[in-house]
């Protein structure tokens, strides 16, 4: 079970101490649908799903160079800003998530939209 | 350069397109694509797609509401091109003449030969071709798939994770061996014979048998395996044929310098301008190699589109970048493949991960001290950091 933090309408989601992400390191956060958390070298961090949109493929485990992850499967590139992707096979943009760092704990609010999850993989609470 | 024809509408042709507007190029554009779809994603057909995990919408390499401003020709096929006009005649009487000529005509599956009107026996290269073969596996029971590379062993595993009897025919001794080498090839077939596919090594066909429909397959050492579908998956020939009296160089596809122009037939190679070819058609000057290299792989379409974009709209003008080796991944089963580099350049292959028999393992293969391809099955996170090592790598 995850520990929810209410902070207005948004359920916080702490995801590790920041302490334990290092510049260039990935996180994969078990929420529903995964979330991905980054630190890129330049020191800053985002949340993006971890689920590529294209096949079901982590993020977590792809190449983090600059602002972008590169899927482990197939190579599209997710920019972690925007969650826009560069080149096929993937077409549709990940959703991104605010992140937050409270006395140095990293949390994770997530997206109100719709995930934008590859053919054949739902919702845990859908299956 | 005010207008640009892309001859070929799949991968190599739509990115081509789109990295001139990337670049800026604001002329105009038309698309010629000898199939009635729009542009299609090809992998999925021998997995996902033949397994009914994914419809035809899913494919579609276009993005929602994407819009090149282009002229799309669909459904034309072209059948001929003058280099020195950049005149390229189109199937339905029709031409276009344009600054600028990006051939992508892609590939076309090789047949067996006398198979030709024999219900039941498929080859597998185009969405339609995976209607058909999806259409025809259901009620089917006995599968016979003849080829040991990539669709072969990729049919075979669909086929039999749809629960058909699978037989594949292998005229070399272990399937994809001439990709990974013998010694992982071996835990790949390993894969296949433990999940229930009858592999068959070193096998030759002699004929298939049946009047209207198939009914098996006869092997030269008389064997007759009976068959409900035949996949033959032996290979494919570049579609340069409506290329033959255009003065460009041809041989194992168009013949290109390392950025991608088009060289001319007769008077030594010389680049002819505005002319790039790009995908599985194209045989690039690979300078690694020290020879012209057609690579047939997705990711080689996917790098030398950009650089085909550049190449024509700088006149050929750019150096480009040194090639990366070409990546390729395969899902066979619950397994996903992944390959980078060449293989037969090793004088070593060790195990660095995994285990073969567990099908989880990562192999690199190195020239002395120094990996030049890695193989991982079912190791993906490893594997994405060994595949950035390669391409980075000081060739």
């Amino acid at each position: 079970m995850f520990l929810f933090v209410k902070r207005g309408v948004h359920s916080m989601i702490p995801a590790c101490p920041l302490a334990s992400l290092p510049r260039g390191e990935a996180l994969r956060v078990e929420a529903d649908p995964p979330i991905a958390v980054f630190h890129t070298e330049d020191g800053e961090i985002y949340a993006i799903d971890d689920t590529c949109t294209h096949q079901d493929a982590s993020l977590a485990d792809g190449w983090l160079e600059g602002c972008e992850i590169e899927c482990p499967l197939h190579a599209s590139r997710f920019d972690l800003r925007t969650g826009e992707v560069d080149a096929p096979p993937a077409k549709r943009p990940v959703r991104t998530h605010r992140v937050v760092v409270e006395n140095d704990v990293i949390f994770v609010v997530p997206s109100d939209a719709e995930p934008n999850l590859p053919p054949g993989v739902t919702l845990k609470g859908q299956a | 350069m005010r207008s640009v024809c892309v001859v070929g509408a799949s991968l190599a042709g739509l990115l081509t397109a789109r990295a001139l507007r990337a670049r800026g190029y604001d002329g105009r554009l038309v698309l010629v694509g000898e199939e009635t779809h729009r542009p299609y994603d090809r992998p999925p057909l021998s997995k996902d797609f033949l397994r009914g995990a994914l419809d035809e919408t899913d494919l579609a390499l276009e993005s929602d509401g994407e819009d090149l401003d282009a002229e799309w020709r669909l459904g034309v096929a072209a059948i001929g091109l003058d280099a020195a006009t950049r005149r390229v005649t189109l199937s339905d009487g029709s031409d276009v003449e344009a600054d600028g000529v990006v051939i992508a005509t892609g590939a076309s599956a090789r047949r067996l030969p006398g198979t030709e009107g024999l219900a039941g026996v498929h080859t597998l290269r185009t969405l339609d071709d995976a209607r058909a073969l999806r259409r025809d596996l259901t009620g089917a029971k006995r599968i016979v798939v003849i080829g040991g590379g990539f669709i072969g062993t990729e049919v075979a595993a669909t086929a039999c994770d749809l629960g058909l009897e699978v037989t594949l025919v292998d005229s070399g001794s272990t399937p994809l061996a001439g990709l990974v080498g013998a010694r992982m090839a071996e835990a790949i077939a390993a894969l296949h014979e433990r999940r229930g596919v009858r592999l068959l090594r070193g096998a030759r066909v002699a004929a298939l048998t049946g009047e209207d429909r198939v009914t098996g397959v006869r092997l030269a050492d008389g064997a007759f395996l009976p068959a409900d579908v035949v996949v033959v998956g032996i290979g494919a020939v570049p579609n340069v044929a409506w290329l033959e009296r255009s003065g460009l160089l041809l041989d194992d596809g168009v013949i290109c310098d390392e950025g991608g122009q088009a060289v001319h037939a007769e008077d030594g190679g010389t680049p002819v301008p505005g002319i790039v070819a790009v995908g599985d058609c194209a045989a690039w000057f690979d300078p690694a190699l020290g020879r012209h290299d057609r690579c047939e792989h997705w990711t080689g379409a996917r790098l030398r589109a950009t650089v085909a974009a550049e190449t024509l709209l700088s006149g050929g003008a750019t150096r480009p970048a040194r090639p990366r080796p070409a990546y390729i991944w395969s899902d066979q089963f619950d397994v996903k493949i992944q390959f980078i580099g060449r293989a037969h350049h090793a004088d070593t292959v060790v195990v660095e991960e995994g285990d073969p028999a567990d099908h989880s393992f990562l192999a690199v293969y190195r020239q002395g001290e120094r990996p030049v391809a890695v193989l991982g099955v079912n190791q993906v996170r490893l594997f994405s950091r060994w595949r950035r090592q390669l391409e980075t790598a000081a060739v």
